[in-house]
């Protein structure tokens, strides 16, 4: 029972009920879509970049609470950062999410680094729903990539 | 109840384990059942005491283990009242089955602007074979409608059948919402104008009595799995007037009867359809499962799963802010749900750190999802060996999701 609520943190019901960014941006914008087949769950990312740095960044979609919870809080955390920072910061979640050790940073400095989005922590415990976490993410690096691909985890 | 679940339970050993701590409660049976204790041990016994290739070998060995794989075809023959073993093939499972029925006989009676008839609430193994067989032939899909409580809208299926209809593949009872088809009707409405009809009959199987005579389908598919035998091992019942027309479906030994560069001559059915060694345990078990079945009676199984559908049905119905998917007159024990404001996936999460196994998502049946307008549901699927107190229990941990949500 520790686990689920270590899962689904009040932080994580909250950007799930009432997600953050969640609009589209104007003409200007990228875009990429993500789709999880596994589930279905789909989300469209929309992001706004002027030389180098995130300027606007929202999402739309539907879908479990952690990959709803996730698109939110990534795009709090990712507004206004640089997109070599985002690359850095989505390292960090990936490895945040996966329980993956890190040999290049300690906890602490990661926890540094991601800020809000340690609330998602909990997903370790959880590998069918990893997928859910990261969905989000692999579609905003298709966006940031011009990738007009659809995103998929599985 | 006269049905005694606890003795039934006795047999499954995998039911008296826990997982998370808790009792394991399994209503995942649409995606798979349990075995019973003697389907396990047919495969034990077969591989410690008679494992070897069949159908070729001279010694003591080989005609054991062809023996008991015959023996098991006989008994699959049997349990689905065919009118003879060799319209009995084994196969992997309902898929290839399907698959096998699109590529053989599809592809030698179906042409451009044929049309090959099956319905919204089929499975994607009865669909995309189908569509394959399309993109190969250049005919056409047509997909009967489903009502909004999950029935065939029969009228607009007579409406679809016409002179280029050449193939009908309808699923006995849906996966997804637990509709048990009218296949008769649809069956004698097809042969009516002189069309072969193939039943998906995956989810049927271990719930009702099949006869395939009686239904007089000329394709009947289904897997042992589902039907508390092993993974990997499946039936295609064909009636012997089309398996003898067809051509093979995959070559290579065993279906041969004799191969030289200048030619090659098949072997009778059912072996012409089963190339390469089969999985001669998996059909030894598959014949175990069906002789536990027969043991426990598919028409008091029939009976104590209805029982447990209504209280399911029920119970659920109560819980806030749920919406039951499926809502046939004619079900199989399958309850499909949404709860509202938690994603199907994130009530199996849930559940599962209960000790609740139930499968979310789209059940493989995408454009049903979409005719339902959800992107997917969870469902709790019943087998004969579930209880009402796992009902309530399944009940208690849906509350629990709601709480964690901060629903109450």
């Amino acid at each position: 029972m520790s686990d689920l609520k270590e899962l689904y943190q009040e932080v994580i019901i909250d950007h799930s009920r009432k997600p953050r960014n969640f609009k589209t941006l104007g003409a200007g914008s990228r875009s990429a879509e993500g789709f999880n087949p596994l589930c279905g769950d789909k989300v469209t990312i929309y992001i706004d970049v002027v030389e180098g740095q995130i300027v606007d960044l929202s999402f739309q979609g539907s879908g479990c609470a952690i990959s709803m919870a996730s698109a939110s809080l990534m795009t709090d955390a990712l507004k206004g950062k640089s997109i070599e920072h985002a690359h850095v910061i989505f390292d960090q979640f990936h490895q945040l999410v996966t329980g993956a050790q890190s040999e290049t940073s300690h906890e602490a400095s990661r926890d540094k680094i991601l800020g809000k989005l340690t609330a998602l922590g909990g997903v370790s415990e959880f590998p069918m729903r990893v997928k859910c976490a990261t969905l989000a993410w692999h579609t905003l690096r298709n966006a940031l990539g011009n990738d007009q691909s659809t995103a998929v985890t599985e | 109840m006269s049905f005694n679940v606890h003795a039934v339970r006795e047999n499954f050993p995998i039911l008296s384990m826990k997982v998370h701590d808790h009792p394991l409660i399994y209503l995942d049976n649409a995606a798979t059942t349990q075995k019973p204790r003697s389907v396990i041990e047919s495969l034990g016994t077969y591989y410690s005491a008679h494992n070897a290739n069949i159908h070729r070998g001279v010694h003591e060995l080989s005609q054991k283990a062809t023996a008991a794989h015959e023996e098991a075809r006989a008994k699959v023959c049997r349990f689905i009242g065919a009118a003879s073993e060799r319209e009995i093939i084994f196969v992997r499972g309902t898929t290839e089955a399907i698959n096998l029925v699109a590529q053989s006989y599809g592809r030698n009676n179906i042409g451009p602007d044929d049309e090959i008839i099956i319905s919204e609430m089929e499975h994607h193994s009865n669909i995309v074979p189908w569509q394959i067989l399309c993109e190969q032939t250049r005919a056409h899909l047509r997909v009967i409608p489903v009502t909004d409580s999950g029935e065939l809208k029969i009228d607009e299926y007579k409406r679809l059948l016409g002179k280029r209809t050449k193939l009908v593949a309808i699923t006995h009872v849906s996966n997804a919402l637990g509709t048990i088809n009218p296949i008769e009707e649809i069956i004698s409405a097809a042969h009516a104008q002189g069309v072969p009809v193939l039943i998906d009959g995956a989810q049927a199987v271990a719930h009702l009595k099949v006869d395939v005579r009686a239904l007089d389908c000329d394709f009947y598919a289904f897997s042992g799995h589902k039907l508390f035998g092993p993974t990997g091992i499946g039936v295609l019942y064909g009636k012997e007037s089309f398996l003898k027309q067809m051509p093979p479906y995959q070559s290579g030994g065993d279906m041969i009867r004799s191969v030289s560069f200048s030619g090659t001559t098949y072997n009778e059915l059912p072996f012409k359809f089963e190339a390469g060694t089969p999985d001669i345990a998996g059909a030894i078990g598959l014949g175990a499962a069906i002789d536990f079945i027969e043991g426990v009676g598919l028409e008091a199984i029939g009976k104590y799963e209805q029982e447990l559908l209504n209280a399911a049905t029920e119970k659920l119905s109560r819980v806030n802010g749920l919406t039951i998917l499926g809502t046939a007159t004619h079900k199989a024990a399958v309850v499909s749900f949404v709860i509202k404001g938690i994603h199907p996936h994130d009530i199996g999460t849930i559940l599962d750190r209960h000790g609740i196994a139930i499968r979310t998502g789209h059940h493989c049946a995408q454009p049903l999802m979409e005719r339902l307008g959800v992107p997917a549901t969870a469902r709790a699927s019943f087998a004969f060996y579930n209880t009402a107190e796992e009902v309530d229990v399944l009940v208690d941990g849906l509350a629990k999701a709601q709480e964690v949500f901060g629903y109450e």
